[in-house]
């Protein structure tokens, strides 16, 4: 059956300017907002090898961020980006388990903290 | 009265609420911001301050506090529990009859916003292009339910009665209508969950005898960002945890007029050698009015604040799944989000 190829949407992309060492890219996020923009730029501002790092949303319409990363010290942006995330991802699982936790507590104990 | 902060401390950790706006809102905590400070990521140091506090709990509602997290993450949490949990939602209706005074559209529409019972976890998210292909559903990404209502008139209503309940029958059409037909193995898989709209009396449409309403719809699994009908929480939202500070003793009649510049259950008068004194007995139930900066006599008294990294968050679900299971399931998001640029990254590295 022939049908169109399904669209291979490239969901990260790099933008780097010529000549320009590999500490300072561009990293273009797609079908993301402001909810992994933001969270994910606290998480890289956080190391103290990135110089810069900062995020913006081209347009409302479209659902793509530029995410800047500049790093201190010749350290790959890639890399710092890597760290940024893993961060994220161990800070987010740390909280789900104390969450669960905290709720499996509750349910133990009818007579406990809850009202 | 608690020793004053140092001015860096405050800095750091407090949202200032003064009489013309609001100071040091943003998070400064950055390594290289201040001298003497280590403020470089470090998990074990989150761990070690992190906190969760459930307050209350039930089916439908929980209010819990995060204590110890930053606003960006937090509010990742919230804007995740709004728009990028999935549910399930009737997407398409099929209208075989509808002689109603409600027209086809209006009531496709408010059949959408009706909450579904069944548990979206259990299904996967249809094809994107199935539409165009002209593929049926399948047992594994719809559900299908059916409302067929015809409204007669009442045998048995006496002559004169004007009132409709009496008159006619089926007149209403409730929520509690809406049947659930089960495709292919969906019987078997869900046998005792009642699959359905979560509320049984919501009104969809009136009717008068002769007309019908006959319509299959068809459920899928969609999430907010795509309609808002797909959001899972009747509303998601946290505050700060307000901080009241008393700079100087109040006593007397300005003791009273400062507790009533604050909510109820904020300041508390005690008897301290005969006079009135005021105390702040618990901040959390404060609104934030900054009523009392109103007032030039009592402005000076107090310092308004709020704790930066204690979130008080309030979550509602519409009944689909219980807030706990919400909470879960919106941080898993954000960790599946992280893991999809980690495989992104990845991959571009090994070619």
């Amino acid at each position: 059956m022939a049908r169109k190829e399904t669209e291979t949407k490239p969901v990260l992309e790099m933008v780097q300017a010529d000549g320009a060492d590999e500490g300072c890219v561009t990293f273009v996020l797609h079908e993301e907002d402001h909810t992994l923009g933001n969270s994910l730029r606290y998480m890289v501002m956080k190391n103290p090898q990135v110089e810069f790092c900062g995020y913006s949303i081209p347009h409302p319409s479209e659902t793509k961020i530029n995410f800047r990363i500049q790093s201190r010290g010749g350290v790959p942006a890639t890399d710092l980006l890597r760290k940024g995330l893993k961060d994220l991802q161990d800070a987010a699982q740390h909280v789900r388990t104390t969450f669960e936790a905290k709720v499996m507590d509750c349910k133990d104990q009818p007579q406990g903290p809850m009202q | 009265m608690a020793a004053p902060m140092s001015n860096v401390d405050e800095i750091r950790k407090r949202v200032i609420l003064s009489e013309f706006g609001v100071r040091n809102v943003h998070t400064t905590d950055y390594p290289g911001n201040y001298p003497g400070y280590d403020d470089a990521w470090s998990l074990q140091k989150f761990k070690k301050n992190f906190r969760i506090e459930v307050v209350h709990m039930d089916d439908t509602s929980m209010e819990f506090d995060m204590i110890g997290v930053d606003a960006a993450l937090a509010n990742a949490f919230r804007r995740i529990l709004l728009a990028e949990v999935p549910t399930m939602a009737v997407e398409k209706v099929f209208v075989y009859n509808n002689t109603s005074i409600i027209q086809d559209e209006i009531l496709a529409h408010r059949l959408g916003l009706i909450p579904i019972k069944a548990d979206p976890r259990l299904f996967e998210y249809r094809n994107a292009g199935a539409e165009f292909r002209d593929e049926e559903g399948t047992e594994i990404d719809t559900i299908q339910l059916q409302l067929k209502v015809k409204c007669t008139r009442n045998p048995r209503a006496t002559k004169e009665s004007s009132d409709p309940r009496e008159l006619y029958l089926n007149h209403m059409v409730y929520s509690k209508d809406m049947k659930w037909v089960p495709i292919g193995n969906q019987a078997d898989v869900f046998a005792d969950a009642q699959i359905g709209p979560v509320h049984d009396d919501i009104l969809l449409a009136q009717l008068r005898p002769g007309q019908e309403l006959d319509v299959v719809m068809h459920c899928v699994k969609g999430i907010g960002k795509d309609h808002a009908k797909f959001s899972p929480v009747a509303t998601a939202s946290y505050r700060l945890l307000p901080e009241i500070t008393l700079l100087q003793t109040v006593e007397g009649e300005k003791a009273e007029r400062l507790k009533r510049c604050f909510s109820p259950g904020v300041i508390e008068l005690e008897n301290r050698g005969g006079k009135q004194v005021a105390k702040v007995v618990n901040s959390r139930l404060d609104t934030c009015s900054r009523e009392v900066l109103r007032h030039d006599d009592l402005k000076n008294l107090v310092k308004l604040g709020r704790v930066r990294d204690h979130f008080i968050f309030s979550v509602e679900s519409t009944g689909i799944l219980p807030p706990d299971v919400l909470v879960t399931e919106a941080i898993s998001v954000l960790v599946a989000k992280c893991q999809k640029f980690l495989n992104e990254l990845d991959s571009t590295e090994m070619e």
